[in-house]
């Protein structure tokens, strides 16, 4: 039985089967095969896309949903643990899909469950289905996944899915460009990861000047609440946000990546440019997680 | 002129004798090795000098031996400690410890964020350095280094 926490727990190999499986759904997205299975969904903590993606990609796979949005209406909030939770869903239903605010609860749960799990999120930890759907769009835009530049953008300390699409791009001969200031680097034990597997990077504080070799832009914001100081705050929160007069001397086929939710660090005028993917990225969501879910259920 | 009096530790007959425990982790090794439910005889000495250490503790239990993982789990807190298997009065074997690859419950992982410090789940982690320890937890990921290092109190 496997279950996917981190997008490591995939081999390079099930990745790229995982991706010609999401672009099948994408050709043909009402398949029922899972007719006549249930699927938890547990979000201890709040989400919109992650939970109405994956519950959209259990119904057109004709599955049936159990589950909760809010832990606050549940036993959890008189105090039941998340081994009795996960021990009792396990006994309900074929698959659990879960998000929760702790680091490693997704990994635990996958050790006590009879049933595989899908880690929709732990904390600022693991998000793998983001990361294959990352994946799935790169591949769709470029026609390929590798020897790609990939620039990402903002915050690199802190962004669980700028770690996880870097851990996975990087078993495809990608040259990565960082872009971020000083106080939110890449941190050194994924430049090291880099290095180890002889995989280029470079490293950049000013955004306009580096974005004209990309294939990706990967968009990330830049949180007030990560700066110790408020001051270095106001310096640079401009100096990250793109705007469309940025993107004349960048390459045709680039594409603009971000997780979402944005807030300004991609102006709205860039929204219109044909270069401009985040929206379509999100729908790529569904596709993705048809096949990851399929994959575990061995369909 | 009154007598002065000793308390005799004598020497045991079986057991084992655990040297060369600095002498900061004495209690440690007591609640790891869970030797406060011990009901053999059991002598305690600490700040005892020593060359090896400065100043070391030394644990002499009777009628009790420890098998190779209970040993080495005493290595995050003792790690130049050497188990002395005694047999009618006769050291009959030495034992050092040595850092196993993983490590359940001993270490607290020091993520604060970490599902093991808000749910009764036991610590796991893997051992990425022996040298100067680096301790990667099974569930979250992080890194937690011996300076961070806090050992959990036994159940």
């Amino acid at each position: 039985m496997q279950s996917l926490v981190s997008i490591t727990d995939f081999s390079k190999e099930d990745i790229l089967r995982a991706l010609e499986r999401a672009a099948e759904f994408e050709a043909n997205p009402n398949q029922p095969l899972l007719d006549g299975k249930v699927v938890a969904t547990l979000f201890f903590e709040p989400s919109t896309r992650t939970r109405l993606s994956f519950e959209t990609a259990i119904s057109r796979l004709g599955g049936r949903i159990i589950g909760f949005s809010d832990a606050s209406n549940t036993s959890i909030s008189k105090g039941e643990t998340l081994k009795d939770t996960i021990m009792m869903v396990a006994n309900y239903a074929d698959l659990i899909v879960m998000r929760h605010p702790l680091e490693g609860a997704a990994r635990y749960a996958a050790e006590i469950s009879r049933v595989p799990i899908i880690n929709a999120g732990d904390g600022a930890n693991q998000h793998p289905t983001q990361t294959l759907l990352d994946l799935y769009s790169i591949q769709k835009t470029q026609g390929t996944l590798h020897g790609l530049n990939i620039a990402m953008v903002g915050d690199l300390k802190y962004g669980r899915t700028v770690h996880s699409l870097l851990q996975a791009m990087s078993l495809f001969d990608t040259r990565f460009s960082f872009i971020a200031p000083q106080e939110l680097a890449m941190p050194q034990e994924y430049k090291q990861l880099l290095e180890s597997r002889s995989v280029a990077y470079e490293e950049h504080t000013e955004l306009a000047e580096h974005i004209g070799e990309a294939d990706i832009i990967y968009m990330t914001r830049v949180q007030r609440e990560r700066f110790l100081d408020p001051m270095e705050y106001e310096r640079v929160k401009n100096v990250y946000v793109l705007h469309n007069k940025m993107l004349q001397n960048t390459k045709p086929n680039v594409k603009i990546l971000h997780p979402l939710p944005r807030v300004n660090e991609i102006s709205t005028d860039v929204d219109s440019n044909p270069k401009a993917y985040y929206f379509a990225q999100a729908g790529n969501g569904v596709f993705a997680r048809m096949s990851v879910i399929c994959k575990l259920l061995n369909y | 002129m009154k007598e002065e009096k000793h308390l005799k530790v004598s020497a045991i007959k079986n057991g084992t004798v655990i040297d060369h425990i600095p002498a900061g982790s004495l209690f440690k090794v007591v609640e790891i090795l869970a030797l406060n439910r011990c009901k053999s005889q059991l002598t305690l000495g600490n700040n005892l000098e020593s060359k090896l250490l400065g100043a070391k503790a030394i644990i002499k239990v009777a009628d009790r031996f420890f098998a190779d993982d209970e040993m080495n789990r005493i290595a995050l807190v003792a790690p130049q400690a050497k188990f002395n298997i005694i047999k009618d009065y006769e050291v009959m074997e030495k034992r050092m410890v040595e850092l196993p690859d993983t490590i359940v419950g001993i270490a607290k992982c020091m993520n604060p964020m970490c599902v093991t410090n808000h749910q009764p789940i036991p610590t796991k982690f893997s051992v990425v350095s022996k040298k100067d320890v680096l301790l990667q937890c099974c569930y979250c990921d992080k890194i937690t280094d011996q300076e961070h290092l806090i050992i959990l109190k036994s159940g």
